[in-house]
């Protein structure tokens, strides 16, 4: 039975591939890097759902741990290449 | 004893922000705290091997939210190897980057990359060691960026965008695993794991992962440019550590955690793909015009040798046999460190005393550099694998296993890679002799000769004569 | 821990330290390079007559080493070795002080003779091998300490040479190293002993047995210069006279020659190799590089050419000898190790001298030299003499044991004719250089006379090497039947190889 629990990982691993295809297919840089924030969104859903353990208990607080971390670890990953990515225009109109 | 794990992170990491702070200081500040964490490191490799396998709590936290510090012999073996390449190349870079800021901006990172790698080597645990990954990852990227060239620039987005998507599939498949096991601890994983989907798909998602980082064959692509243009220093370190880091976490995963849901047909596979490495590696190192795109494809050669471990592993039974070819790996891996971070620092100075890199144009700077060329035919015996380097021990072991588990195809490439690496060295080493000026004195900077002299001395000689300890210490295992 | 069990290793270490110092040495510190190349050299020899006389007397030297598990690097003191031992050092003293007149005030010395101490390191290392592994260690580190060697001058040339040298041992020495890993994957550590072990295997393995031989007889045929294995060597005749002396004599032809006697006599053992059928193979190999080497010397107007096919031809007497079943063809075979080696030796000297003092590089430019070099002439008349197989010269002693050996062996009706057609050869490359030499009216003007007569006809120092090691040459054949003389040595190595 599709509860909301499944239909809510089923999307995090339909996210996770439509970002991965994006990051492969895409030529722009910039483009891929959104599109590797989209594959990780999908990754923290899919993680998300591992913590739900029934209605009535807690849900497991180590996935929640490792969302926390992953997003904080994503926006400097992002941060560094979008750094990158200024400099190298930078250079690029200097040439 | 304990406190050695903790500081191999801590101090690296504390330094990194003291450098940060105290600039008119960082090179001062970040040699004794090489030196340092080389003491520290070779006291955990001597604690390893009397007392076994070492283990730290952070905080008194136990396993699950708490990060745990662990090492047994594989990870004091590769901590050792990665303290003396960082410490030999933080003698060379302080000599390296006369120029201020960029040094300024160079030690931070630096630092910060080798306490990502120490944790990396210490972790015990999925989750820490995709944080580690990805601090160990931007740190070099960050580092491979210092070039400030456009096509610095543009080699360090590739390596970036490579090794973001890597990680991201090596997270898919921690997710997997937790989602399967409940668990993420390595140690409780090795029990647990059985054959099945969940843990066929999650090696699938964290090898892809692991294997683009690592850079084997066709995933290579992006090596070559940005290890081909990087600062010396910088290259040195991303050759000999920070893709052995990824292969180190691929061979946990293949020969220890799932080495019971390993099929042969799925050990072939590194196996196929380390064969085409060696052989395409080889043959483009031997075509490259530039000295450090020779040296950056011939470590994709060189990281096909250990890919060709793993058919053979899987196909020996647990003994003597099996355990004599996993040290040949390691010393393989610990050798390939050495040397290949000894070539980079020398053709650095090459780079640096005459302006070009151009293996055709090096007859003058070879013959003024005589301890620099000594270095690079030290480290290419090491590449070639002929004795006494640890290469030779490696690659003898390589050919028993091949030889005992009847895999007859091996042979042949490892004959033909290793005559490819002889041609590609020697091709360098000619322009030594020649009738160009000489200097009165073999060595004649000395701040940068003699590190690179000593990493590839110490690849060439000294763990091909003194390596037996590294099979002890194999013995030392989680 | 005592002196005996480091023996062998401080022979090895006795010119491989001073070499490792010496890379580091000023260009300028001649007089130091020169102290540490003596004292080595001497050291060692009186290392070396300890360890003779302690073999003689079945005392047992021995180093040991682990490597890694299973791989053990072993240098062992036999007979066999300290024959090709006594060969080195006796041999490299002399090249040594030849090299120091050689190279005054040429560049790179350091390196020269940093490499030039290594390579007769890796020679002797080879020599006291107990196993195979040792054995392939040293062979390579040869390979890598020669190289340099043969490249030393810089010139087009030499890096050419130096690159085919290289291409063909390197490949030679992949084969070696696969050969004896898979030999190791069989029947575990190969130990060098007298008689060999490897009839002891199942003969299931007797297949791979046959192919692991051809891998290695194949790599050490390169070194050894067996054909079609000999390109390399006319090439590396562009290095210095001295390396070209000692590549000839003792370190690299006589590395791959050693290394058939080793793996023929003390890893399959003679009797084996027989039953496996593959001695007839080496012998007719053998045969043809002995002939096709003396027939090429013919035609060669170049003076080190010439020289180095006669080695071609002549360090295949040393196979022959091996595949001529029966203890004499086996004497004839190991001495002609030593007698070959001061015969050439002498030769190549004498050849240096005619290039160094008259710039002389070519047979047609000799007509009369025995006029100005009359000392110099003669030690080259001794040594060709000794290679045509003319007595009291060393020579003939070896061909001798090995006509011998022949007919003892049934097998004359071949071995006869290949000795006697390549001695007619060896004469006829060898008598019109001497007659050129001694009878011909000298040219007016010599080609580029560099070094005026003084006190001697050239430098001393590249005077008296040929002169000793054409005294040695006769002396090994006059004395043969003397206690210690290369042939009282080489027949007690066959006494213990048969189990006489």
């Amino acid at each position: 039975m599709l509860t909301a629990h499944w239909l809510y990982g089923l999307s995090g691993c339909l996210i996770m591939t439509f970002g991965l295809r994006a990051v492969l297919l895409n030529d722009s840089l910039l483009q891929r890097i959104i599109a590797l924030n989209v594959m990780g969104t999908g990754v923290f859903m899919i993680l998300i759902t591992i913590a739900y353990r029934g209605p009535d208990a807690a849900p497991d607080p180590i996935p929640h741990a490792l969302v926390l971390t992953g997003i904080v670890v994503a926006v400097s990953a992002t941060a560094l290449a979008l750094t990158l990515i200024r400099r190298l225009t930078e250079e690029q109109d200097n040439d | 004893m304990i406190d050695t794990l903790i500081w191999l992170v801590a101090l690296p990491l504390a330094s990194a922000l003291a450098t940060q702070l105290l600039p008119r200081y960082a090179t001062a500040i970040v040699i004794s705290t090489a030196i340092a964490t080389s003491i520290n490191a070779a006291a955990l490799l001597y604690a390893v091997a009397t007392h076994g396998v070492m283990l730290y709590q952070i905080g008194g936290w136990t396993a699950g939210l708490g990060i745990a510090l662990r090492a047994d012999g594989l990870s004091a073996l590769l901590l050792m190897m990665a303290a003396i390449v960082l410490l030999a190349s933080s003698i060379y870079a302080s000599a390296y980057f006369n120029d201020n800021p960029l040094r300024r901006r160079f030690w931070p990172l630096w630092l910060l990359l080798w306490c990502s790698l120490n944790a990396l080597l210490l972790s015990g645990d999925l989750f820490n060691l995709y944080v580690t990954l990805e601090l160990l990852g931007l740190s070099a990227v960050a580092l491979a960026s210092l070039g400030g060239k456009t096509a610095a620039l543009q080699a360090a987005l590739r390596y970036l965008l490579v090794g973001l998507l890597g990680s991201m599939l090596f997270l898919a498949g921690v997710t997997l695993i937790y989602a399967g096991y409940g668990t993420l601890d390595l140690a409780t994983l090795s029990r647990v794991v059985a054959a099945g989907p969940i843990a066929w798909s999650a090696l699938a998602l964290m090898t892809v992962g692991l294997l683009l980082k690592t850079a084997l064959f066709p995933l290579h692509f992006w090596l070559p440019p940005a290890h081909g243009s990087a600062p010396a220093p910088v290259s040195a370190v991303l050759s000999a550590l920070v893709v052995k880091a990824t292969f180190y976490l691929v061979m946990r995963l293949w020969l220890d955690i799932f080495s019971e849901v390993v099929t042969p047909q799925a050990a072939s596979i590194p196996g196929v793909l380390g064969a085409a490495a060696v052989l395409w590696g080889s043959w483009q190192a031997l075509r490259a015009e530039r000295l450090k795109l020779l040296a950056a494809y011939s470590t994709v050669a060189q990281l096909g040798y250990l890919f060709l471990f793993f058919p053979l592993l899987q196909a020996l039974p647990a003994g003597a046999a099996r355990d004599a070819a996993m040290g040949g790996l390691v010393i393989l891996a610990l050798t390939h460190g050495l040397a290949k971070s000894g070539l980079f620092l020398a053709i650095g100075i090459i780079q640096q005393r005459s302006g070009h890199d151009t293996i055709r144009d090096l007859d003058g700077t070879a013959q003024r550099l005589p301890a620099t060329t000594f270095a690079i035919a030290l480290s290419g015996i090491a590449l070639i694998g002929l004795p006494p380097s640890g290469a030779f021990l490696g690659k003898w072991h390589l050919l028993a296993a091949a030889f005992s588990a009847g895999q007859w195809l091996w042979v042949v490439v490892i004959m033909i890679g290793t005559l490819l690496a002889a041609a590609y060295t020697f091709r360098v080493l000619g322009h030594a002799f020649g009738q160009q000026p000489y200097p009165r004195h073999p060595v004649t900077i000395a701040a940068e000769e003699w590190p690179a002299l000593i990493l590839s001395a110490f690849a060439t000689i000294g763990l091909g004569l003194a390596g037996a300890p590294v099979w002890q210490l194999l013995k030392v295992s989680l | 821990m005592n002196f005996d069990t480091w023996l062998p290793l401080f022979v090895v270490l006795s010119s491989l330290l001073p070499g490792l110092v010496m890379f580091f040495l000023d260009e300028g510190s001649h007089r130091l390079r020169t102290v540490l190349n003596m004292s080595g050299a001497l050291l060692k020899l009186l290392l070396v007559g300890v360890i003779t006389w302690g073999v003689f007397h079945q005392h047992i030297y021995e180093t040991r080493w682990t490597l890694a598990p299973g791989l053990e690097l072993v240098l062992h003191a036999d007979t066999l070795s300290v024959l090709f031992v006594i060969l080195s050092t006796v041999l490299w003293l002399v090249t040594t002080v030849y090299a120091i007149g050689y190279l005054e005030k040429s560049p790179h010395r350091s390196r020269f003779f940093g490499f030039f101490s290594v390579c007769v390191s890796a020679t002797v290392g080879l020599a006291l091998a107990g196993n195979l592994l040792t054995f392939v260690l040293f062979y390579e580190l040869l390979t890598l300490a020669t190289y340099p060697l043969v490249a030393h001058r810089g010139t087009p040339e030499a890096l050419r040479g130096a690159r085919i040298y290289l291409a063909y041992t390197l490949t030679g020495g992949v084969l070696l190293f696969t050969g004896t890993v898979w030999l190791h994957s069989i029947a575990g550590s190969i130990a060098f002993v007298e008689g060999g072990t490897l009839n002891q295997l199942h003969a299931d393995y007797h297949p791979q047995l046959k192919v692991i031989f051809l891998l290695m007889i194949t790599g050490l045929g390169v070194k050894a210069a067996l054909v079609p294995l000999h390109g390399w060597l006319p090439q590396a005749m562009v290095a210095p006279a001295p390396v070209s002396a000692l590549l000839h004599a003792v370190a690299v032809v006589k590395a791959g020659a050693f290394g058939i006697i080793r793996v023929v006599y003390d890893v399959y053992g003679v009797e084996f190799t027989h039953e496996l059928g593959l001695l007839t193979g080496l012998g007719i190999i053998a045969a043809i590089t002995i002939i096709y080497g003396s027939v090429k010397a013919l035609s060669q107007d170049n003076l080190k050419k010439r020289l180095a096919y006669s080695t071609v031809s002549q360090v295949s007497y040393i196979a022959l000898g091996i595949t001529i079943l029966g203890p004499i063809g086996t004497i004839g075979g190991i001495v002609h190790l030593v007698h070959q080696g001061v015969m050439k030796i002498t030769l190549f000297f004498t050849a240096g001298n005619y290039a160094e003092t008259l710039g002389i590089h070519k047979v047609s430019e000799m007509d009369g030299v025995g006029q100005r070099m009359p000392a110099t002439t003669l030690a080259f008349s001794i040594g060709a003499l000794g290679m045509i197989g003319i007595p009291p010269v060393a020579g003939y002693v070896s061909k001798w044991y090995l006509a011998l050996g022949s007919l003892e062996a049934g097998m004359a009706w071949w071995v006869m004719p290949v000795l006697v057609t390549s001695s007619l050869l060896n004469a006829a490359y060898f008598l019109p250089i001497l007659y050129r030499a001694w009878f011909k009216q000298p040219a007016t003007k010599w080609p580029s006379e560099k070094i005026l007569p003084a006190r001697f006809e050239t430098q001393a120092a590249l005077l008296w090497p040929p002169l000793i090691t054409a005294v040695l040459a006769i002396a090994a054949g006059m004395f043969a039947a003397s206690p210690y003389s290369p042939l009282e040595w080489a027949s007690l190595i066959t006494r213990r190889e048969y189990g006489l």
